[in-house]
């Protein structure tokens, strides 16, 4: 009913406002609430039913569609947000092949396009797109950062064939090398492989300092309780994509005393005092679980309310300059996404610069251990 | 790469190779009796090793309809494509000639077991049975998944092309991958181990799950030996992988040859999940990769020799393990680039042969 609703709502909308000459600011968002994705693009739905309906005294007009986590649907989507929506910001979608194929069409039609995901496009595409998630670079500073503390000088690297593995070893390569660390080898593993134990193996015959485990949510598990099946004994460090609940499910008591890095949103309790996404994430946890029950709180609903947190502040500064449903008015916002400067985030400290789209700043990593099979901040 | 090295990498790669083994004589039997080439026979692994995480994780409270709620998906698959079979059948009596009693009679025949499945998962799940009941319990659900998905989506085109069936297979495959991620979840699991013992042998530790992998293996691959030599179903299966039509000629139903086979692979199916459930982290779509690598070693065989499959099972474990110790990045295009040369030395050694058609 509402699904069916929603669009109707928004063309009546969209009628009015051409005839009475108000502009509302219009937010056109596409995520996968259908299809394999869909478990990211819900929670996200969740928040964005949450979302304020004024911001800067401007009406907030959110038409959210469902890309069904296909690349294709995703481009119709921003299609119809440019030219039928005449919409003043894109956003998504949650899924990175999807992002990726909607970037064009919103450097085309020259409106600012909202990533959710890491979405990696060439130098220079990304001139109206701008991404929420964190770079690998980031968290991988903060992971560094602790094994320099922790008096790491080997690391041994156990990775996804796949682009996330891929990432990270050119993020290990890029910032752990320079400070000293020494990859002392590089072994690969797919999320469906039955046994890792050859890989294990050859790492821990080398008795590096550190292993890092490059895994996604329970795929994390098996690699890591094979390292400890092998007798190593040093530190296992995990990616932020570990960072879940799942991790301790598997893994077990084998898993204890794992060195974790996340972004700060899902655990604000217990970020120390120091952080300064604390507030934010806190204010994050306590609206969606007001609204979802204990314990509902989502990485991706944390990048729609940073969405709230970016309007906030980029919406005025574009208003000085333009009416919404213009031109000018989507290339004001941009402009001030590249110059609002350091903001907080409930994922962290976002600085977007006119040469970095990426934006969040060494602060945002957290390093989390894994005591009696819950979190503990480093 | 000193001994101890070497034998680790050995006993990873055969016990791999021992699940690897399993599905390749699946392979090979559905495709001797029913000239399909069975890719969703991954797929029963994972329905079997994630069909007993779910039971193991089955609330111990709750109502009638809670209960029912938190049984695996996998039960009510099995009643729905029974129900499915049970009805298709009884709009086809006019055509096989049948009366109304003989249909209803069939019909029940089918809906027996599904029920009587559903009955006992339900009567379980809050009570916390022991491992090994609850394993039973997985072949009991699985296993006839197997029958129900050929009399539905193989038996009306038992007599067409390999091709056409290979394509069914590749449905069935999509299909039963897709209601995989709706019964499990996308997150992955793994079980706990039958035997939770470790052997010190020299420099290699065994332990009591791989004694069981093996012991396993070994047991099956006999009893099924024995079924194809000394039991008279087993002679049927036999006959029908040789000669269809010979067979059929002999009075041997070929579909009751096709559903037994297909049994008989769910049943290996789900036991490998069992297996190897508590060495890996099983995932709804794990099972395709583990089937196909099942599939490399049965091409060793050229798809028809028991003996020759369980030979290029061992092989590929082993392939692989050592693979993954000098190159782990290319550790999959070794494996499959390695059917290259075993199709090229099987076609220069046998020639070309028309298929039967």
């Amino acid at each position: 009913m509402t699904k069916t609703l929603k669009p109707l709502a928004a063309a009546l909308v969209m009628a009015f406002a051409a005839t009475a000459a108000t502009a509302d600011v219009t937010i056109g968002i596409s995520l996968p609430l259908t299809g394999p994705g869909s478990g990211l693009g819900i929670p996200m739905k969740n928040y964005f039913d949450l979302f304020p309906k004024e911001i800067a005294g401007e009406k907030i007009n959110l038409i959210v569609l469902d890309d069904a986590s296909d690349p294709t649907k995703g481009v119709v989507n921003a299609k119809r947000f440019i030219t039928e929506d005449k919409a003043d910001i894109i956003m998504g979608s949650a899924l990175t092949p999807v992002a990726i194929a909607m970037a064009p069409v919103a450097a085309e039609g020259e409106t600012v396009q909202l990533a959710f995901s890491p979405a990696g496009l060439p130098p220079g595409k990304d001139h109206w797109t701008f991404r929420l998630p964190q770079s690998n670079d980031v968290m991988a500073y903060a992971m560094v950062e602790h094994m320099k503390k922790q008096g790491v000088k080997t690391v041994g690297f156990l990775g996804y064939t796949d682009a996330y593995g891929e990432l990270w070893l050119k993020a290990m390569e890029k910032i752990a090398v320079p400070a000293g660390i020494k990859l002392t080898g590089v072994e690969r593993f797919a999320r469906s492989d039955t046994s890792v134990t050859a890989q294990a193996l050859k790492l821990v015959a080398a008795n590096p300092d550190a292993i890092l485990v490059v895994a996604s949510g329970s795929g994390a598990a098996m690699p890591h309780k094979a390292v400890v099946a092998r007798g190593y004994k040093g530190k296992i460090y995990q990616t932020h994509a570990a960072a879940s609940r799942d991790l301790v499910r598997i893994g077990g008591k084998d898993v204890e005393g794992a060195f974790v890095v996340s972004g700060p949103a899902v655990i604000a309790e217990q970020l120390p005092d120091s952080h300064p996404s604390k507030p934010a994430a806190i204010d994050f946890v306590q609206k969606y679980e007001k609204a979802y029950g204990p314990g509902s709180r989502n990485q991706f609903a944390g990048h729609a309310y940073d969405t709230e947190i970016t309007l906030k502040k980029v919406l005025p500064i574009a208003l000085q300059k333009a009416k919404p449903g213009t031109k000018e008015f989507r290339a004001a916002i941009r402009d001030g996404l590249e110059t609002m400067g350091r903001t907080i985030f409930s994922h962290g400290v976002m600085n977007w610069t006119k040469d970095d789209h990426w934006g969040f700043t060494n602060e945002t990593g957290v390093m989390l251990k894994v005591v009696n099979g819950d979190w503990k901040v480093e | 790469m000193d001994f101890s090295i070497a034998s680790i990498l050995a006993l990873d790669g055969l016990t791999n190779g021992a699940i690897y083994g399993l599905l390749a004589l699946a392979l090979v039997l559905v495709f001797a009796v029913t000239r399909a080439i069975f890719i969703p026979q991954g797929e029963f692994v994972a329905y079997g090793a994630l069909t007993l995480a779910m039971l193991q994780s089955g609330n111990a409270v709750g109502s009638v309809w809670q209960s029912l709620g938190d049984l695996p998906g996998t039960v009510w698959l099995l009643l729905a494509l029974a129900v499915v079979v049970a009805v298709l059948d009884l709009l086809q009596l006019r055509t096989r000639g049948l009366p109304l009693s003989a249909g209803l009679r069939d019909a029940a025949r089918t809906l027996a077991m599904p029920v009587i499945v559903l009955v006992m998962c339900w009567f379980a799940g809050p009570r916390d049975w022991p491992l090994w009941a609850q394993s039973l319990l997985t072949l009991a659900i699985v296993t006839p998944l197997g029958p129900l998905v050929y009399r539905l989506a193989y038996e009306k085109v038992a007599d067409a092309t390999v091709l056409v069936l290979l394509i069914i297979s590749v449905g069935v495959h999509f299909a039963m991958t897709g209601l995989g991620l709706v019964f499990f979840g996308a997150e992955g699991f793994r079980n706990p181990p039958f035997w939770d013992a470790r052997f010190a042998l020299g420099p290699i530790m065994l332990s009591g799950q791989t004694i069981i992998i093996f012991a396993a293996s070994l047991v099956l691959i006999v009893a099924l030996a024995v079924f194809f030599d000394r039991t008279l179903r087993g002679k049927a299966l036999r006959a029908t992988a040789v000669n269809r039509l010979g067979a059929r000629l002999m009075g041997i139903s070929s579909a009751a040859a096709g559903r037994l086979s297909f049994s008989l692979a769910a049943f290996i199916g789900a036991l490998s999940g069992l297996l190897i459930g508590p060495t890996t982290t099983m995932f709804y779509d794990s099972g395709f990769l583990i089937g196909l690598k099942g599939f490399v070693a049965a091409i060793f065989g050229g798809l028809a020799s028991y003996p020759a499959a369980a030979l290029g099972a061992v092989f590929v474990g082993l392939l692989e393990s050592f693979g993954s110790f000098y190159a782990s990045a290319f550790k999959e295009v070794i494996v499959f680039t390695l059917i290259i040369p075993v199709l090229l030395w099987r076609s220069f050694q046998h020639g070309h042969e028309d298929e039967e058609e």
